[in-house]
């Protein structure tokens, strides 16, 4: 099962799919409690340079001793240097990675994994649904649909946090709104200076007045929230195949070998994270799979 | 060496005793020889050097639950059938370093792995065993990565196969379409008979390597008896299945699979009862993962001295068995043993078609030997069809 190539991806260098490269941490921005966005740059001049990725997809962050996280990209596709990774500590790589500085080293392999069909998205609308860290990976197709606005009709973000401190990219959202992004944000836990929407992600679509033949919607956050927005868009007639979701699972190698990752005749590494509501549909409602 | 190679596709005999001139030549190719050798009660694949470390005239007894070698007068060297080792245990070893780095002021330093072992020679292996080659062969190098190291040891694997004279209860390489005669993929295959083997070369390798025994070229009724033992072998393994005792054929009954629509019919029945009833009975101790020699999941840990200073990455073989398999930080997908058994199972049977356009399985039955509680999938199989006997 195959997603078909995103570009700027599937080739590995000559050194082998598991030999990970040295970057530095050029930078560490606290956004929420728990959760920082290491700026990263590749030591190779050469490498630096001709990184590329699409959005949605990973990389694996390697702390020698410690071990590899698979962490989605969170930075601009079109700008080049260096990229971004914006992490939630939750196991004992990210603890580790929550105590290093800029200066730092750190070791990455990637991209890998599907992207989000940003390109396929052009002329028509896109709702952008995620909660919590699932903002992170969606990033990367906020900042390219805004490098490319013109292309698109209209474009919201859905986003929801359990607090106001748990929001992601509170900073940039009036920039967002600046260049046509109608952002809607929501919180699960409001606290007295908050006058905005309080309650769960896919309730935001009851104010939607979608045009369902035209409109993409990309989503991700935790498996429930996607399951509920996948309703929410299903109610509203969006297609199947218009659909998108990232899905998590274990990764191991990023590559397929490992086996952890399997959702039906999934590998989420490489066919996804990024599928499409029709391809996941037979397995996304039954437990334990 | 001989004057000439012999071409693929030749079919010689050579005494029994030569097999020894075989291995020998193996060795002075730069080969390291691998075969099948008794240890602890069980025939597996490790280091041969001399003839006289093959189980000779050991023959196994296999079914669900059950593996005990018994002596057979006729000291044939090959009619023991599979054990718990595959190719896989070399190919893709159970434990390995893929990548070794060591810190310097701060700064990582990585080397590459070990270079890779001298180039294996592998004596004994049947029809299933090189399907399984193959089937892994999907999973690690035609596909859009490459496992540098597997590809390595692969890209110089020499097969001496062996066609299968004798079925386990256990074997249904025949349902899979899989074996029990060796067709393809070998550069030697073996068919032994009473005095002496039939060789017939599968490659210029292969040629080389028997040109250096004292061979005479096959009559033609010497290769007609050759290319007869394993279809006779087939054809029984047909008539004696599905478990109809037939008094025409010595032997136990065997085990088939019947594979019609077997893809559709596991993932239309993902919510069966018989999933639950397999859970009451299965450890989930991992043994059918270990010996299935396609199987493939793994995991890499972190090993590293005290200082933290010298890291190494190792692979080591994993199980869907496992809880920490599915493990997220936000839980365990597959915390049920149902759920196990059931990725094991459509995994193996059904979504390995679409992953790679074959079934994962092979048919050489050690999942059901090995199962501690002879958890058989042939009978699971047909529990799911509705046509348990």
């Amino acid at each position: 099962m195959s997603m078909g190539a995103p570009t700027a991806t599937r080739s590995m260098d000559v050194a082998g799919p598991w030999t990970p490269r040295t970057a530095r941490i050029a930078n560490v921005k606290q956004e929420a409690p728990g959760i920082a966005t290491y700026e990263l740059v590749f030591e190779e001049e050469r490498r630096a340079a001709s990184y590329r990725f699409a959005p949605g997809q990973f990389n694996m962050l390697y702390l020698p001793g410690m071990g590899e996280a698979a962490i989605s990209i969170s930075s601009d596709p079109e700008k080049y240097g260096s990229f971004l990774h914006t992490v939630r500590v939750a196991g004992n790589v990210t603890q580790a990675l929550s105590r290093k500085s800029a200066g730092d080293q750190i070791l990455v392999r990637g991209p890998f994994g599907s992207a989000w069909p940003v390109e396929k998205c052009r002329g028509g609308d896109v709702v952008i649904a995620c909660g919590g860290v699932g903002l992170a990976p969606l990033r990367p197709a906020i900042y390219q649909i805004i490098n490319h606005r013109a292309q698109y009709g209209r474009v919201f973000l859905l986003y929801g946090a359990r607090t106001p401190n748990d929001l992601l990219y509170a900073d940039e959202y009036d920039a967002w709104r600046a260049a046509g992004i109608e952002v809607v944000i929501t919180v699960d836990l409001g606290a007295s200076e908050w006058t905005g929407h309080i309650g769960v992600v896919p309730v935001l679509f009851y104010r939607l007045r979608l045009n369902a033949p035209q409109t993409h919607v990309l989503t991700c956050g935790p498996e429930i929230m996607i399951r509920f927005v996948v309703f929410e868009a299903l109610a509203r007639k969006v297609k199947r195949e218009q659909i998108h979701l990232s899905m998590e699972r274990n990764m191991n190698c990023a590559m397929g070998f490992c086996g952890h990752c399997q959702l039906g005749p999934t590998f989420v590494c490489k066919d996804g994270p990024v599928f499409t509501y029709a391809q996941m549909e037979p397995y996304l409602h039954l437990e334990d799979l | 060496m001989s004057a000439t190679n012999l071409p693929v596709g030749s079919f010689v005999r050579i005494a029994k005793p030569e097999l020894q001139t075989l291995i020998d030549q193996l060795r002075a190719m730069g080969y390291r020889t691998i075969g099948p050798r008794l240890s602890q009660g069980a025939v597996i694949y490790d280091d041969v050097d001399s003839v006289e470390q093959l189980p000779r005239g050991w023959v196994d007894q296999q079914d669900g639950g059950f593996y005990r070698l018994q002596p057979q007068e006729d000291g044939a060297y090959f009619d023991y059938v599979v054990g718990p080792h595959s190719l896989k245990n070399f190919l893709f070893p159970p434990r390995e370093t893929l990548l070794q780095l060591s810190r310097e002021q701060d700064q990582w330093r990585l080397h590459a792995p070990a270079p890779p072992d001298p180039p294996l020679a592998v004596l004994g292996a049947r029809a299933c065993d090189l399907r399984a080659l193959w089937v892994q062969d999907l999973v690690f190098v035609e596909v859009e990565f490459v496992d540098p190291a597997y590809q390595a040891r692969r890209s110089n694997l020499f097969v001496a196969a062996v066609n299968c004279r004798r079925a386990a209860a256990t074997c249904f390489c025949h349902s899979m379409k899989t074996g029990p005669a060796v067709v393809s993929g070998f550069d030697l295959a073996l068919t032994e008979q009473d005095d002496h083997f039939v060789i017939e070369t599968g490659s210029e390798r292969g040629g080389e390597a028997v040109a250096a025994c004292p061979w005479t070229p096959c009559t033609i009724s010497e290769i007609e008896a050759a290319r007869r033992a394993p279809r006779e072998l087939e054809r029984a393994m047909h008539q004696r299945a599905p478990r109809e005792r037939q008094d025409l054929h010595k032997g136990p009954p065997l085990r088939s699979l019947d594979v019609t629509d077997l893809r559709e019919l596991l993932l239309n029945n993902l919510e069966h009862p018989r999933w639950e009833s397999v859970a009451q009975r299965c450890l989930a101790c991992a043994n059918c993962t270990m010996v299935c020699p396609t199987c493939f999941c793994s995991t890499v840990d972190e090993v590293t001295d005290l200082t933290g200073d010298q890291v190494r990455r190792e692979r080591s073989w994993a199980s869907c068995f496992t809880a920490e398999h599915s493990y997220m930080n936000s839980g365990t997908v597959r915390k049920s043993v149902r759920s196990r058994y059931r990725q094991w199972l459509t995994h193996k049977l059904a979504t390995w078609i679409d992953q790679f356009g074959v079934s994962g399985c092979v048919g050489c039955g050690r999942c059901i030997t090995w199962c501690p509680v002879g958890i058989d999938l042939t009978e699971e199989i047909a529990a799911l069809r509705g046509t348990m006997p």
